[in-house]
């Protein structure tokens, strides 16, 4: 019988399809993946020691570089965190702020993720582009409001730093009028693409049970079939107040995540929709003008918050000892756990698969390394 | 499969499974800290504080008696000032909406001590937390199959999380930054 030689190869960790320094160690027979190890720690900082040395606002710019294209995600969820350990209430003016910021960063993280997926399959540039174009358009609105593109320090304590005005709004409109239009050519150029389709399906298949066990959160998770989003399991803002479905896959393979997230854009442009029907005027105030923003100091205690980030779960657990800074503060990073499922997903694939299975979890290194 | 309510497990516990809760934390649920000086940290009681050898059976007992089958976070946190590490566990049920159960193990701080079974082998989703617990804190999860450091490089000595590790000065080149 003919022997095979096992063979131990590196991916990255300087590599453009491991979007990120991220270094995977992989063996393989042939073509064949046999094992894959995931090897950290090129972007580490030690974020979560920064965390207890900084006071709580100052901590607020820190979580804009973990997960680096959905900065007011991680604000929305550090404040949140930070509001439930201290007590704080927030306007109802700057809970619509903040779903309107939320859903735009996913229309966005979703539109790139995707972009670049592509672009690991060999649809080299033209769908990265195209996720591009509408990244920037978002981007610009981000910019009016925060004065910054992608480190946007957006929330505060009790509600936003700056107030949303006409301008915004027409122009958010206006944005809004192409996004249908631009879901459906997004669509329509991919979804029967034979090369996507002989790419994509039935491969980095992740069974349900499995995709439990391995506890990925967000796109991964759904794309699994398991209709879990915590925008509905445990509704935080004002997201009870919206109409949503979400959006499940059948198998758990690429084709089926880049199908979700293609449906959740649709969905988050049907909340931005209701959003902008429902946003209460002006008069209630945007932030809450009782809290000592620099001053602020939590009773002693613990809190844990969470929001869906495009990623998944984000959530961080904040214990405090009644100063003005964390005791200690740990960041549940979703794509950092989600990072887990990969070995099991790409075994038995080949190398080349290798790439877009990472590419469909959807990674950032800023919030894996912290 | 019902929800448990914040402090339910631990009654749950009592009668089912009455040798696995830590006896050193056996008092009342508390949930909210009552007045303290500033700097001093308090050890909640949310849910259950369990023994270290318990956590892999409480850890099934409550996905395969009450559905809480995410095993969504695992984080350690160094109280000094108690000389214990803590780590809290946070299961959903993914099946119904709701707020998460925490299962909390304390142990020493001393490397005799600090010691937690592995929940990698059933929950491989642990696998890169306790990791980082390990990296971070120095627990040691037996049963793991890989606890190699995970941010910091393989030679690098000390727990940097600790609260005791040294902020200033660096080893490497012997300045005590005074």
């Amino acid at each position: 019988m003919l022997k095979t030689e096992e063979l131990q190869i590196n991916i990255g960790p300087q590599h453009p399809s491991t979007h990120g320094v991220f270094r995977m160690l992989v063996t393989v027979d042939g073509e064949t993946l046999v094992d894959l190890k995931p090897v950290f720690g090129y972007l580490h900082r030690n974020h979560e020691q920064l965390g207890e040395v900084n006071t709580y606002l100052q901590n607020m710019p820190f979580t804009d570089r973990l997960d680096y294209f959905n900065s007011m995600v991680n604000n929305h969820a550090y404040a949140r965190t930070i509001e439930t350990l201290a007590g704080v209430e927030v306007p109802e003016r700057a809970q619509y702020i903040r779903v309107i910021m939320d859903e735009l960063s996913r229309i966005l993280n979703h539109a790139t993720a995707m972009g670049f997926m592509l672009g690991d399959m060999g649809a080299w540039q033209t769908a990265l582009l195209w996720g591009m174009r509408e990244r920037e358009k978002i981007l610009d609105m981000f910019e009016y409001v925060s004065g910054a593109r992608m480190m946007c320090n957006y929330c505060r304590f009790g509600g936003v730093v700056r107030d949303i005005d006409d301008w915004f709004i027409t122009e958010l409109k206006k944005l809004m009028q192409g996004l249908p239009h631009y879901f459906d050519d997004f669509e329509g150029l991919l979804l029967n693409s034979e090369i996507l389709l002989a790419r994509a399906r039935n491969i980095g298949v992740l069974p349900k049970d499995l995709a439990l066990a391995y506890s990925v959160t967000g796109p991964v998770l759904r794309g699994s079939g398991v209709a879990y989003d915590i925008r509905k399991a445990e509704p935080y803002a004002v997201y009870d107040r919206f109409k949503f479905k979400v959006p499940v896959g059948t198998v758990g393979d690429v084709y089926d995540r880049f199908l979700v997230r293609i449906a959740e854009m649709r969905e988050s442009y049907k909340i931005l929709e209701q959003a902008l029907e429902q946003l209460p005027d002006a008069t209630g105030g945007f932030i809450n003008p009782k809290v000592k923003q620099q001053s602020l100091k939590a009773p002693a205690g613990e809190a844990y918050a969470r929001v869906e980030s495009p990623k998944g779960e984000l959530g961080f657990y904040v214990v405090s000892d009644g100063t003005g800074s964390a005791y200690r503060y740990k960041v549940r990073a979703p794509s950092f756990i989600n990072l887990s499922a990969l070995a099991d997903m790409c075994k038995g694939y080949t190398i080349a698969d290798v790439v877009v299975i990472l590419g469909s979890i959807d990674i950032v290194m800023g919030e894996v390394d912290r | 499969m019902a929800l448990l309510a914040r402090g339910e497990l631990r009654s749950i516990l009592q009668t089912e499974l009455p040798n696995v809760l830590d006896s050193r934390w056996d008092t009342q649920a508390t949930d909210q800290a009552e007045a303290h000086g500033e700097g001093q940290t308090v050890l909640l009681d949310f849910d259950a504080v369990v023994k270290a050898e318990a956590i892999v059976e409480v850890a099934h007992f409550v996905r395969d008696k009450f559905g809480y089958d995410l095993l969504s976070n695992i984080t350690a946190v160094d109280y000094l000032n108690h000389g214990i590490i803590e780590l809290v566990y946070q299961f959903y049920n993914a099946a119904e909406a709701g707020p998460d159960l925490r299962v909390r193990v304390r142990i020493g701080r001393s490397p005799e001590e600090c010691i937690v079974p592995s929940l990698t082998p059933t929950w491989p989703g642990a696998d890169l937390q306790e990791r980082e617990a390990y990296d971070m804190y120095g627990v040691v999860f037996p049963g793991h199959p890989n606890l190699a450091r995970i941010y910091m490089w393989d030679e690098f000595k000390g727990f940097p999380m600790r609260k005791d590790f040294p902020k200033t000065g660096d080893k490497y080149t012997h300045v005590t930054g005074e």
